[in-house]
């Protein structure tokens, strides 16, 4: 189920994730306490690099780390096995990928906001 | 007129190739008396059919595991008085494992995981090699010296939730075996060996619950040796990638 490799890309996606988290939660409650407008922020993210790779590599982090995770937790209580194991877990990352990435992009690069 | 003696009921699983149910029976309530003496009472003076494992009686074979009111426990060290609850004594055979005929166990899935496992020993000398020289308190002889007192009772394997849930998996008992077989310097089967506990039912399944370590009845710690196969698996791949 598990081998060395899931393994290891689930630790390190974790590494990467600890400090973004803290990141985006005190981004989070700098923008609630400073009460900076949807304007304001966007302001500041798009067009921004450091934005685009803080959110962006959490966004990969997340998608690898949860859908590892899931897969374990499909396996050992629902019994998916083989293929459709497989294709559970590429489904829930495409899915955390796809809707982190839409994020991302409407942050850092989409002009005017959504 | 004699003392009536008093006694107590037991439940045993009876399965011989068909669902299998719990049957009653009472048996003498003694003030010291083993799981395994109630279970040979039964087989002896009222069902001879009854089918169950044991050898040395001493706790030292690893043959009497059985589940003990739900709990796995090598039966011959026992005693009813410690696991008896409101009255209630219910034996069963060990859980994870394939029953053949009531209390008996296939071994087999436990065994084959050990061989799967990598923990059979490959040596690196013959006979005609000096010996290796091992000071006690070397660090590995004492990491090998926490793990080698397993006498194969299964009774991790059978309180550990990950075998239950993932049949791939190779259990506590063999994954330690592997661990001590680590820490062994004659040992020239390391790189094998760190390939099949990183292998797909390998030492990354565990979930460090520790059910393992709570029903070790010669309190041994799998969960300490399987974080060690993790951490030698780990900084073998960063070897390798170099």
């Amino acid at each position: 189920m598990l081998d060395l490799r899931l393994y290891m890309l689930q630790r390190l996606t974790a590494l990467i994730m600890a400090p973004l988290v803290i990141g985006h939660i005190a981004v989070m409650i700098y923008a609630v306490q400073g009460g900076l407008t949807v304007d304001e922020i966007l302001a500041r993210t798009q067009g921004s690099v450091a934005w685009f790779l803080f959110y962006g590599s959490f966004v990969v982090a997340v998608s690898i780390h949860g859908a590892i995770g899931l897969r374990v937790i499909s396996f050992e209580w629902f019994g998916l096995k083989g293929r459709a194991l497989q294709l559970f877990s590429w489904v829930v990352f495409a899915l955390l990928f796809g809707l982190g990435a839409k994020a991302v992009y409407a942050v850092t690069f989409a002009g005017g906001g959504l | 007129m004699a003392d009536r003696m008093q006694t107590m009921t037991v439940s045993i699983w009876r399965e011989d190739g068909d669902d299998g149910r719990f049957e009653k029976y009472e048996v003498p309530a003694r003030e010291n008396q083993t799981v395994l003496d109630v279970v040979a009472y039964v087989q002896q003076h009222i069902d001879h059919t009854l089918s169950y494992r044991f050898a040395c009686r001493v706790g030292m074979c690893g043959s009497c595991a059985m589940m003990v009111n739900g709990s796995p426990r090598w039966t011959c060290r026992t005693h009813v008085s410690k696991v008896v609850a409101d009255d209630r004594l219910e034996v069963a055979p060990l859980r994870n494992l394939p029953v053949i005929k009531d209390l008996a166990t296939d071994m087999d899935p436990f065994f084959e995981k050990w061989v799967a496992a990598e923990a059979v020993f490959h040596p690196s000398k013959t006979r005609h090699d000096p010996m290796a020289a091992i000071t006690p308190d070397d660090p590995m002889r004492i990491a090998a010296s926490e793990a080698i007192e397993c006498i194969n009772c299964a009774v991790c394997y059978a309180a550990c939730d990950v075998v239950e849930s993932n049949p791939d998996y190779f259990g506590p008992a063999a994954l330690n075996r592997s661990w001590s077989l680590v820490n062994d310097i004659r040992d020239d089967g390391q790189d094998v060996r760190l390939a099949a506990v990183g292998s797909n039912g390998g030492c990354h399944n565990c979930h460090s619950q520790q059910g393992c370590v709570q029903y070790c009845p010669n309190e041994l710690n799998p969960t300490l040796s399987i974080a060690g196969l993790k951490r030698e698996t780990t900084k073998a791949l960063f070897r390798r990638s170099r």
